[in-house]
């Protein structure tokens, strides 16, 4: 059990897709602009992430070795047209600013990433808190990201308005700012782990 | 054994210029522009260039402290970064703008990249891009000269002539005005004259070469002559000069020696490349301006440059 829990675990600090193994900038740069994009985001991509992780582990022995890759991708590509279309019915309004970057699920190096790693060769049971804990810590690292741009480069929290008097740097919600805030993030966490070893 | 037969590695010849020496001599340079600058502009922007270099300062001895390393600050470096800050400011931005700047230059600039001569890009410089992206309204808000206490909102002769499409005259201008700094703009990049003044001193010190400046200054008004609004080789190469942050940046930006090639070819490519991309800048870019930016993407292309330029080592094949 303590071996289970800790392929849930190792996502979240230890091995986060973001921090430590730097996968999946594309979208932590680009919609992490606001907190809202970003749970949208981190929640669509834990879904897909999950759901294929389970799909490629259950059918890991019956794909042939030299085609796993596209096997893979038609999987991925099912789930995410699936939240795709749940998004513009339910949520149009974040399906609408998070835009291009729900379809390019697809293609996230996080989630082809853990199926060549972890889903085509573990049971099922793990690879479903493997893609638990790695959506969970792709979304705490994406809402980090997001908490920090949007305060400073909007004054807001969650579209609320903090302080009166506060003064937004633009430059925060554009890429230089995404960019800015992700190395000093890296940084930080390269220090924490430094010390923690 | 005496000093005949001592042995040592090389360097054998050693200068007595140290990195101090020459910062605190560019410091100076730029002493007259700022005195000029408080003339034209008011004792509010004495206050500005006051806490941009204290903030500086102080920016740099936080960083090292917390990176273990020797806190020194006499070498200069942070106070003439937070000093070409200030010139970079409009008069009349509110206090708290180039403390966030300096703080942007010393620790992200420069300490991020590892400290003095690691930078990549000029700190002064950086720092201004991200206030005028960051807030634009205060980074492009010009009093008119002479107008203290009460500042009266001006436009900068550059601006004029993008939006308006004015000629010098129609500003109600001449090459004089320009010259003595009398029109809107920045600081410390309005007074020419005291500006030539610091840039002679650096010259005769040899602290700078002509390389960078007049590639720079001479690139810029080829092209705004060559190639302006108006029609093929009818515009105004001197208004080019004489505006904006040309001079500052070509004198004593652009010939930071961290962030500028190592050869004179090297060196002469680099300024040329900052006019061009001047001109390119003010002729159709989104800013009135383009100094600071072309500068700053000058200096990504320093490593480009100076691989290129390498000198051949003597007694080596091409």
């Amino acid at each position: 059990m303590p071996g289970l829990f800790k392929e849930f675990s190792k996502g979240i600090f230890r091995q986060n897709p973001i921090f430590m193994i730097v996968l999946g900038l594309c979208p932590t740069l680009a919609v992490s602009t606001s907190l809202e994009n970003a749970m949208g985001m981190g929640a669509a991509a834990t879904f897909v992430l999950i759901c294929s992780n389970v799909m490629i582990s259950a059918i890991r022995k019956i794909v042939p070795r030299s085609i796993r890759i596209p096997c893979f991708i038609v999987v991925i590509a099912s789930f995410v047209t699936i939240v795709e279309l749940l998004m513009a019915a339910y949520l149009p309004q974040l399906a609408k600013s998070l835009g291009i970057f729900v379809p390019l699920i697809v293609v996230n190096c996080i989630i082809m990433g853990r199926a060549e790693a972890f889903a085509g060769r573990n049971p099922v049971f793990p690879s479903l808190l493997d893609g638990a804990g790695m959506g969970l810590g792709f979304t705490l690292a994406l809402g980090i990201v997001a908490l920090i741009r949007e305060f400073l480069g909007s004054g807001k929290v969650f579209n609320l308005t903090l302080f009166k008097s506060f003064e937004p740097a633009a430059i925060m919600v554009l890429a230089p700012g995404a960019l800015l805030t992700l190395g000093l993030l890296i940084a930080l966490a390269n220090i924490i782990k430094k010390r923690s070893a | 054994m005496t000093e005949e037969y001592n042995l040592s590695v090389s360097p054998h010849i050693r200068k007595k210029e140290s990195v101090s020496w020459v910062m605190w001599m560019v410091f100076l340079a730029l002493v007259p522009a700022g005195i000029a600058g408080v003339h034209i502009f008011g004792w509010n922007s004495l206050r500005l260039i006051l806490i941009s270099v204290i903030s500086a300062v102080a920016a740099e001895a936080i960083i090292l402290f917390l990176r273990g390393r020797r806190v020194a600050l006499s070498d200069g470096s942070a106070a003439l970064t937070g000093l070409l800050l200030g010139y970079n400011l409009p008069p009349q931005v509110p206090f708290w703008l180039p403390v966030v700047g300096s703080f942007f230059a010393i620790a992200i600039v420069k300490q991020a990249f590892g400290g003095l001569g690691r930078n990549i890009f000029n700190p002064a410089l950086a720092a201004r891009a991200f206030l005028l992206i960051s807030w634009p309204v205060y980074m492009s808000g010009y009093a008119k000269p002479f107008s203290y206490p009460d500042a009266v909102a001006s436009a900068t002769p550059l601006n004029l002539f993008k939006e308006s499409k004015l000629n010098l005259a129609e500003m109600g201008l001449n090459y004089w005005d320009l010259f003595l700094g009398r029109h809107g703009g920045c600081i410390g990049e309005v007074a020419i004259y005291a500006l030539l003044i610091g840039a002679i001193f650096l010259l005769i010190l040899r602290i700078v070469s002509l390389h960078i400046p007049l590639s720079f200054l001479c690139a810029l008004g080829l092209f705004s002559w060559l190639f302006p609004a108006q029609g093929f080789a009818k515009g105004d190469p001197l208004f080019a000069v004489l505006t904006g942050g040309a001079i500052l940046g070509a004198f004593f930006m652009a010939t930071d020696y961290v962030t500028s090639p190592l050869t004179r070819r090297g060196q002469i490519i680099f300024g040329a490349g900052c006019g061009i991309i001047t001109f390119i800048i003010r002729r159709w870019g989104g800013y009135p301006e383009g100094v600071s930016f072309a500068i700053l993407i000058m200096n990504a292309f320093v490593p480009l440059v100076d691989r290129w330029q390498r000198p051949r080592v003597y007694g080596r094949g091409k």
